[in-house]
């Protein structure tokens, strides 16, 4: 099936184009070592490295998302775990609030989520990847996706 | 300072429908400080506007830029270029903001971006309560420094009501009742001899109710 960007027009090819913003002390750290036991997922998601989810501005989650980017996936520490107390806690006010305004303009509060895990957890890391390339998989290309965005995922 | 909040994403969306080329003015002074209307807050709406008129097929050319106050003509005709541009203007300043600015631009739509609600205080991060009414009589020396004109419901000069319970206002148990303040404040700074004087009715011409007021002060007249 050729997926349709909600607008009524479809885009063949398409893949999803998935961000992850990883805390630096859990899950960048996760899919470290998923990396090192060889684990698999999908390649749809691109990595930022960040020092802790509550570094994550609601400006970098708005401009990905007008730059045509299907889904992001926060992922903090867990909850009472967070290297600077409480990063991770208000990353998810953020998160919420973002994903309000994305349901209000029509992107859908659907393709942001915010997932918490430790560094030891590669294996929840590698569900909640899936997890998120599925969810947006189901609901097809950001209503903002451009042409010049349908490249192959497997591109650097 | 001056607390408002911003305006639903959808009310904003909807009051430039009709415009291709709108700017987005935000207020470095009060609003900022409040979070609602700074460079960073007009930031986050922009985001939230363009993305909205692109999924609708309509576009719109946005340009972004805050001044250091809103009120003030000085800082206002830095918009002067920029406006010119633009079918319309969004104001992200207080209501005092807008209409500043569209006194100064006659011709051009400008339209409110926040809700404008009260001259309160910071309380905590993110928490901000009213404190004067602006009514034009200051009372605070006779209160201890707390206002029972604004923080207390029935805005009694002369309370308690009786009506507290566990230091709590009986109209919102979530507000401190104002008395109970006064009260401790009074205490705190020696001067409950204040509570036995009976408060005349106050003069309320100062205030608002008779429409806009104006203030000339001669001597900083040029």
């Amino acid at each position: 099936m050729i997926p349709s960007n909600g607008n009524g027009s479809s885009i063949p090819h398409w893949e999803p184009r998935i961000i992850a913003f990883c805390c630096n002390y859990c899950a960048y750290a996760a899919a470290d070592l998923a990396g090192s036991k060889r684990m698999q997922y999908p390649a749809n998601v691109r990595i930022i490295h960040s020092p802790c989810t509550g570094k994550i501005e609601m400006e970098h989650i708005l401009e990905a998302f007008e730059k045509g980017i299907d889904g992001i996936l926060v992922a903090g520490c867990l909850e009472g775990g967070c290297h600077f107390l409480e990063g991770n806690l208000r990353a998810r006010k953020r998160t919420d609030r973002i994903r309000e305004i994305l349901d209000k303009i029509g992107v859908g509060g659907q393709r942001l989520k915010m997932v918490n895990l430790s560094a030891a957890m590669a294996p929840t890391f590698v569900e909640r990847v899936q997890e998120i390339v599925e969810a947006v998989r189901a609901l097809g290309p950001s209503p903002l996706h451009s042409s010049h965005q349908t490249e192959s995922v497997g591109e650097p | 300072m001056i607390v408002a909040s911003p305006k639903p994403i959808t009310e904003l969306k909807n009051l430039i429908a009709r415009h291709g080329k709108v700017l987005f003015v935000g207020c470095g002074t009060c609003v900022t400080v409040c979070l609602a209307g700074g460079e960073r807050e007009v930031g986050i709406a922009s985001y939230a506007i363009r993305m909205a008129r692109k999924i609708e097929g309509q576009p719109l050319e946005l340009t972004q830029i805050a001044i250091e106050r809103q009120c003030e003509n000085e800082f206002i005709k830095d918009l002067a270029e920029p406006a010119s541009k633009a079918d319309a203007i969004v104001s992200f300043g207080c209501g005092a903001g807008v209409q500043a600015i569209a006194e100064r631009f006659p011709s051009k739509p400008v339209y409110p971006g926040l809700n404008t609600h009260f001259l309160g205080i910071l309380e905590e991060q993110a928490v901000w309560t009213e404190k004067c009414l602006g009514c034009g009589d200051c009372m605070l020396a006779q209160f201890g420094g707390i206002c029972p004109v604004t923080r207390c419901a029935k805005r009694m000069l002369n309370g308690p009501c009786g009506g507290s319970t566990e230091k709590q206002c009986e109209v919102d148990a979530d507000r401190p009742c104002a008395w109970q303040i006064v009260f401790t404040r009074l205490k705190a700074i020696g001067q409950l001899d204040r509570l036995d004087d009976v408060v005349p009715p106050k003069d309320w011409s100062t205030a608002w109710h008779a429409g806009a007021r104006k203030i000339v002060r001669p001597e900083h007249q040029v």
